[in-house]
């Protein structure tokens, strides 16, 4: 659909300037939050294996974690949820749940320790998407079983070797630590698939909400849980509604047939600047955009070379004008709100420098080729780098094509240059420094392609010792101070320049509030919103 | 035809060897065999395209291991001709397998997406025909008069102006600001899911259930999409309708009738409208299959849950159950509407007999 959105935007700018501002005609019901956002994205709605955004918002509201992110205090980082408490063992290795009493799945059966263990068992076993997750801990099929035990109304994992306690209990937070009604689950089991089928378009969690029905690309329709352990919810009806196009949003929530529109691109936020009765909220999101050299390139290898690229970046240019309201310069791998992430941004376009360590590296008429997959704003991005690139007599061919063709390449060390996104895959610092800054094994044979650093042919030398001793480390002062000196290196040597964070524009109704959208680190919570 | 003649002499009658039910064996066999060719050509490409489907069902993240699941359990480790067999085999079976982006299987999501198209062409169809044909004829009648010349700007701006232009504007002026019609979807969101599915057209459903509330709502969010859609075909029509006109009304036979001294009336929709009717019925046919494909543009713009969105997202996916299912829809559609003008024309052209 990419570019028929492309010739839409276009359009949609005109039409968006030409527009006034309208009064709220129409409202929503006071107990029903409706909102608008595209949701053409969900393809499963089992925690298990659901690892998209809009999958992700309705796993958040139905299915409760053993521990969680309070939603008006994302800030304070993981708390209690469905275990009140924890402890750890002497090795670090074992850490032990107690389960809080009294909460009820949406069926009416009690949460026990069992359901936890056996959700955590499920995902390990079949083995989806974002089960890396889970079995970076150590866990596999075969041992599952033995490692996460429930025993009376306690859980234990059991981790292979000593890690953080906020590594695991941070991933434990992420869409894959929801906790399903075995009972539910098993009672809709076909063909050994521990409920997986029926799970991917029906729910059995104990969360605010409860599922009412996911219509794709139409809407998923959520209701209240009266019985929600932290107190029912005041919205009792929850209705994301799929709008593709950010004016027809835009529309929608000037009538006030819409609470809340999720897409609203640069041009419409600008539009409803002002509006009565409409508010415009920014967040953070963990989307990072980056270039990355190759150092199987002579050329690139170079470190004058590597730091020349870095200066070599329109940061400021592009940030203003076709990333407006999208992007924040960013120069760091750990996205603004993660543990440890730091907030210095030192390079600057800065062409007269560049040039002066190109020459310092002896480097002339170098021309490579930089892999771009077909999205818009990464080839825009690409543009500008070819203009600032060429001034300083570096030729850059692009070559754009589909996620398979640019990700084979990339994954096949075959590009010289990438452009590209990431996102953190869970909230805990180890999801970026495990790839941008760790690669144990550099050689083709280890074919680490899950690696950023692997696939730029990277030794990262010292740093995969440190990122590997940050991750054990017990302390969540000492480890967030581990994770910025790490950047710090990182940002000095490293063959990457990360450029920008995303943000996300959401207008709102006025008279909706406590609606947290989950910032970098988890997704919207409804349950504190009140209208 | 050969059996006709072999009837004729005097072998013993079967019903099998009626002309009708011949007939009906020979459409049926095409229909078989453009389905199948259909089918093979959509599996061909779609396995071709620069696509991974397993990339787009795990993501870039996924561990080796979990892609080599998805890899084996969509049944890409076969040759693509085994694919392609094992896929007809479960279609002759009534299953067109679970669509990757739905999580659901593709007869379901079809029944739910077609009559949502279905409703948006079919009125789309009927206002382009109610307007469009009479608008063409009198163009022709009138030619070069200032009718004929409003009529030609009319249908000169429903073919030039991009649809999701018209859209926009539409909405942004009949929704946003005079609030005269609903807005994107199908229904209000306290409509939806009140009256029970039977055909799935909303319209429909509800005038059988009686809940006139529901099929106002409805009403007001089909009126916009289908007025552009009917826009669209109206200008098809009408200019299509005046060259056809125009070629009859120079004819001897209708100088003939005039200077018989018929009226006007009985002369132009009588003798000369009546004579393009075969070619008129082609036209809108091909029209409102058009149509039926899903207008992509317009169904983004107002949120409509139609077919053109879903082959086109599966498309992109590589989704493939769904573009197969989603493409033998289409096509069947395509043949359905060929069968039936071909009857049309039975019923108004003597020769065709």
């Amino acid at each position: 659909m990419k570019p028929i959105r492309n010739i839409m935007a276009g359009v949609v700018m005109g039409f968006a300037a030409s527009m006034v501002a309208m009064p709220v005609v129409a409202e929503t019901p006071a107990n029903m939050l409706v909102i608008a956002n595209r949701i053409d994205d969900i393809t499963t709605l089992d925690p298990a294996e659901s690892f998209e955004f809009a999958g992700s918002d309705v796993s958040r509201n139905v299915y409760g974690k053993l521990v969680n992110f309070d939603p008006l205090d994302l800030g304070a980082g993981y708390g209690p949820d469905l275990a009140e408490s924890w402890t750890v063992s002497d090795d670090g290795k074992t850490i032990t749940f107690t389960m809080r009493d009294g909460v009820k799945f949406h069926s009416g059966n009690p949460v026990r320790a069992e359901d936890a263990a056996w959700s955590l068992q499920r995902a390990v076993i079949l083995n989806k998407t974002p089960s890396f997750i889970l079995t970076q801990f150590g866990f596999t099929a075969e041992n599952a079983m033995d490692m996460i035990k429930a025993e009376g109304n306690t859980v234990s994992i059991t981790t292979d070797k000593r890690y953080a306690t906020s590594f695991v209990l941070n991933c434990l937070t992420s869409t894959i630590g929801g906790i399903v009604d075995k009972e539910v689950a098993m009672a809709n089991e076909a063909d050994g698939d521990m409920g997986n089928i029926w799970l991917k378009t029906n729910t059995a969690g104990s969360g605010a909400y409860s599922l009412v029905n996911w219509k794709p690309n139409e809407s998923v329709t959520l209701q209240s849980n009266p019985d929600f352990y932290l107190g029912a919810p005041a919205m009792e009806r929850v209705v994301v509604r799929h709008v593709q196009e950010s004016s027809t949003q835009r529309l929608m929530l000037e009538r006030g047939d819409i609470d809340v529109a999720r897409n609203l691109n640069p041009d419409d936020v600008a539009g409803i600047a002002g509006a009565d009765g409409v508010e415009v909220d920014s967040a953070l999101r963990g989307r990072l955009m980056y270039i990355s050299l190759n150092q199987k390139h002579p050329e690139l290898s170079k470190p004058k070379v590597i730091e020349a690229v870095k200066y070599l970046v329109d940061y400021e240019g592009m940030q203003n004008s076709f990333l407006k309201g999208q992007y924040v310069i960013h120069q760091n791998f750990l996205p603004a709100t993660y543990l440890g992430a730091v907030e210095e941004n030192p390079f600057t376009l800065n062409i007269e420098k560049a040039k002066a360590l190109l020459a310092e590296a002896g480097v002339e008429g170098l021309e490579i080729e930089v892999g771009v997959r077909e999205a818009q704003e990464r080839i825009e991005i690409a543009q500008s780098l070819q203009n600032t690139f060429g001034q300083a007599g570096i030729k850059l061919n692009i070559t754009v094509g589909t996620a398979k063709q640019i990700l084979g390449r990339y994954r096949a060390r075959e590009l010289d240059m990438y452009m590209g996104a990431w996102g953190p895959d869970y909230p805990d610092p180890h999801t970026n420094a495990g790839t941008f800054a760790y690669n144990p094994d550099n050689s083709d044979e280890a074919g680490a392609t899950g690696l950023l650093a692997w696939r730029n042919a990277w030794d990262t030398g010292g740093l995969t010792a440190k990122v590997a001793a940050a991750v054990e480390e017990g302390d969540r002062d000492v480890r967030s101070k581990m994770y910025a000196d790490i950047q710090s290196e990182f940002r000095d040597i490293a063959p990457f320049a990360i450029l920008y964070q995303k943000i996300e524009q959401t207008g709102r109704a006025a008279s909706v509030a406590n609606l947290d959208l989950g910032g970098a680190i988890t997704a919207v919570s409804y349950w504190k919103v009140t209208k | 035809m050969a059996v006709v003649e072999n009837n004729g002499k005097g072998r013993r009658w079967s019903p099998l060897s009626s002309p009708a039910v011949i007939l009906t064996f020979k459409t049926l066999g095409s229909i078989i065999v453009t389905m199948l060719g259909l089918a093979f050509i959509t599996f061909v490409i779609g396995r071709v395209m620069p696509i991974d489907p397993v990339l787009s069902i795990v993501g870039e993240q996924a561990s080796k291991s979990t892609y080599d699941d998805a890899y084996a359990a969509l049944g890409l480790d076969k040759p693509i001709i085994v694919q392609f067999f094992i896929y007809i085999w479960d279609v002759m079976h009534g299953d067109f397998g679970t669509s990757l982006l739905t999580a659901r299987p593709v007869v379901d999501d079809l029944i739910r997406r077609f009559p949502a198209t279905l409703e948006l062409a079919t009125l789309g169809t009927i206002m382009g025909v109610t307007l469009g044909v009479p608008l063409g004829v009198l163009a022709a009648v009138n030619k070069g008069s200032w009718f004929d010349q409003i009529a030609r700007v009319v249908a000169l701006v429903g073919y030039s102006m991009p649809i999701f232009w018209l859209g926009l504007m539409g909405l942004l002026v009949f929704y946003g600001i005079l609030g005269w019609v609903g807005g994107p979807g199908r229904v209000d969101i306290f409509y939806a899911d009140i009256v029970p599915s039977v055909t799935g057209m909303i319209l429909l459903d509800s005038m059988l259930d009686g809940n006139w509330d529901v099929f106002w709502n409805a009403m007001s969010h089909i009126i916009l999409p289908a007025t552009i859609l009917g826009y669209y075909s109206l200008a098809y029509i009408s200019r299509m309708t005046r060259s056809f006109m125009l070629e009859q009304m120079s004819a001897e036979y209708i100088t003939t009738a005039r200077v018989k001294g018929l009226p006007e009336r009985t002369v132009i929709w009588g003798h000369a409208f009546k004579n393009i009717l075969v070619q008129l019925i082609t036209v809108i046919a091909l029209s409102y299959a058009n149509l039926l494909e899903g207008s992509v543009l317009t169904e983004i713009i107002f949120s409509w849950p139609g077919i053109g969105s879903y082959i086109t997202t599966a498309l992109l996916s590589a989704d493939m159950n769904a573009v197969l299912g989603g493409t033998i829809v289409v096509g069947l559609v395509f043949v359905l509407l060929n069968i039936f003008s071909d009857l049309l024309y039975r019923v108004f052209d003597p020769r065709a007999k």
